[in-house]
């Protein structure tokens, strides 16, 4: 047979999939490791789907997106955030945030194109821009400055062929924020180089603490920003895989016609889902959110008080736990975490190297899975310290 | 820490109880067993004053019980039968019908009573081993009772929901399917 494509053979399998297979064959695991709402998807937002098969709504859509459901993320992107985009030609509903990570690489990307990732940052960035043909460059963030990117490092990682930045704030997996004055530091540094930033915004409803605030909120850079958003976290949609992407009208087009071409269309009932959730379901949200912080509030005191100093994130639903004081590193620290106590979480090298010495822990399940988890935690840090 | 107490704001109107305390509640109702350290460290306090406020909330009967949430489904199927009485009653002078419902209240068989809007005035949910045995009750003790006009029985068939969580055929949230570790 002949060979496959190089750069996909190339491409590294996630680093841990042991450490999850092992996880997932194991018996009597309490999870922390999970990356997706333990909620059902409430359940007036099924039901309209449900509603959509029985009136025979079962065709592609327009390659867009539904417009009903267009104008109502333009409404609530307006509304909620102060962003206008016009949903005829701004707004592009893709098959979950995924979707549109790639479009935007394959869109953006010319072979030997630098592309900037957050170091620690979300695991799909990274081959998606190698896909693409593109070379992924890291800044690293640190628990110091609260996982925020820094105007001088990001000045310092621009080159010549730097064509966009990825975002994710509030991130995956550190919980970190960028509020609108650290925005307001890097935003010229941006404008004068030109580079794009695709801004990654799907956990933009777990927000604990202060106002959620976009890079398009800027102004001067607006053209620039290719913000991308989804029903999954907020509406507990994981299931559903929809999201869409919000660009320049130029962008958009071309954007669009990727999508067309490999996609078509997202799935139809999950739009008519969608339109009831952006409608209806800003009290779930609410609850929700109510319901993570709770969670957070109880994890990070406890993590605190068994010494995995952990700064109190303001966002998602992660925790990045430093377990430098175990004396272990990240993986021996999962391994032996799941192996002796039976404790899922996820090594914080899973997402770069600035990860070493982290754990990702998340609050996504309920409040007495988190307090077992913590007892047993606490017990595998005793067993540490009485070697 | 955080705001927890924000929803609360609106309802501090509520006698004798402040934000705080209104949280607590909130944050028991749907788990009974967090306790006060749990509390504190959700709520941001320490764990002496959040004891305090909860011994405080008990002794004023703000806080009347902690029950468990059991699937009768499951267990004792032929020994458990529960059914919702309706009651007729005629109020009377100056008591109302507080007096009539202190006395109904008074039967442990009675489970939950509420007046009500439609017919009839009362509702209460009623338990027994068996259907003899709840028909009796009502006949001998409630049927009987001077204001009492008349009954109605509706015994339940088979339960679905009870304090919010489903006990039913449906699987309880976040089951089969759920990845154990993911991104």
């Amino acid at each position: 047979m002949k060979p496959i494509n190089r750069a996909i053979e190339a491409l590294k399998p996630s680093g841990i999939r042991k450490y999850f297979d092992l996880a997932n064959s194991m018996e009597g695991v309490i999870s922390l490791g999970v990356g997706e709402p333990d909620f059902d998807t409430p359940w007036h937002i099924s039901a309209s789907a449900v509603e959509s098969f029985e009136e025979g709504r079962t065709h592609y859509t327009a390659n867009r997106g539904l417009i009903a459901l267009r104008r109502q993320i333009a409404n609530y992107y307006r509304n909620r955030y102060g962003i206008d985009y016009d949903p005829e030609s701004q707004i592009l509903v893709t098959v979950g945030g995924s979707e549109a990570v790639d479009l935007c690489c394959r869109t953006l990307i010319e072979p030997g194109d630098e592309v900037i990732v957050l170091d620690p940052n979300y695991v799909a960035y990274e081959p998606a821009i190698t896909m693409a043909g593109g070379v992924p460059v890291r800044i690293e963030l640190t628990q110091a400055h609260d996982f925020k990117l820094l105007p001088e490092d990001l000045e310092a990682a621009i080159c010549e062929k730097t064509k966009a930045i990825i975002l994710n704030f509030p991130s995956n997996p550190t919980g970190g924020v960028m509020d609108r004055d650290d925005y307001a530091r890097i935003v010229p540094i941006i404008r004068e180089s030109g580079i794009y930033v695709i801004s990654d915004e799907i956990y933009s409803e777990l927000l604990f603490e202060g106002e959620f605030c976009s890079p398009a909120n800027f102004e001067e850079i607006r053209d620039q920003v290719l913000v991308i958003n989804g029903f999954s976290k907020a509406f507990a949609m994981t299931g559903w895989r929809l999201g869409y992407l919000l660009s320049n009208p130029a962008l958009s087009a071309q954007l669009t016609k990727v999508h067309q071409f490999v996609i078509m269309s997202a799935p139809t009932a999950a739009q008519y889902a969608a339109i009831e959730a952006l409608e209806h379901g800003m009290p779930d949200i609410a609850a929700m959110r109510r319901e993570y912080e709770a969670r957070r509030n109880l994890i990070c005191a406890r993590l605190n008080r068994m010494g995995l100093t952990t700064n109190v994130p303001k966002g998602t639903f992660y925790v990045f736990a430093n377990i430098t004081s175990s004396g272990l590193s990240s993986d021996e620290f999962c391994v032996r975490l799941l192996e002796e106590q039976r404790v899922a979480v996820v090594p914080g090298t899973a997402f770069g190297e600035s990860g070493e010495g982290f754990v990702r822990i998340s609050y996504a399940t309920s409040m007495e899975h988190i307090k077992e988890a913590c007892s047993r935690i606490g017990l595998f840090l005793e067993s540490l310290r009485d070697m | 820490m955080g705001d927890m107490n924000r929803n609360v704001d609106a309802r501090m109107h509520d006698a004798g109880v402040d934000a705080n305390d209104l949280s607590i509640l909130e944050l028991l109702e749907n788990d009974a067993r967090l306790g006060a350290r749990d509390l504190a460290d959700i709520l941001g306090g320490d764990e002496e004053s959040v004891a305090s406020s909860v011994r405080r909330m008990e002794d004023e009967r703000i806080i009347c019980g902690y029950h468990t949430v059991i699937n009768y489904n499951k267990v004792l199927r032929d020994e458990r039968i529960m059914a919702f009485i309706e009651v007729d009653v005629t109020p009377m002078k100056d008591r109302g019908y507080d007096h009539t419902a202190a006395l109904l209240a008074k039967y442990p068989e009675i489970d939950s009573l509420y007046l009500i809007t439609g017919d009839n005035d009362f509702v209460c949910l009623v338990q027994g081993r068996t259907m003899f045995e709840v028909c009796q009750f009502v006949a001998d003790r409630i049927a009987v009772m001077e204001n009492v006009r008349g009954t109605k029985t509706l015994f339940v068939l088979k339960q679905y929901k009870q304090s919010g969580v489903l006990t039913g055929a449906a699987r309880a949230s976040g089951g089969e399917g759920r990845l154990v570790v993911s991104y």
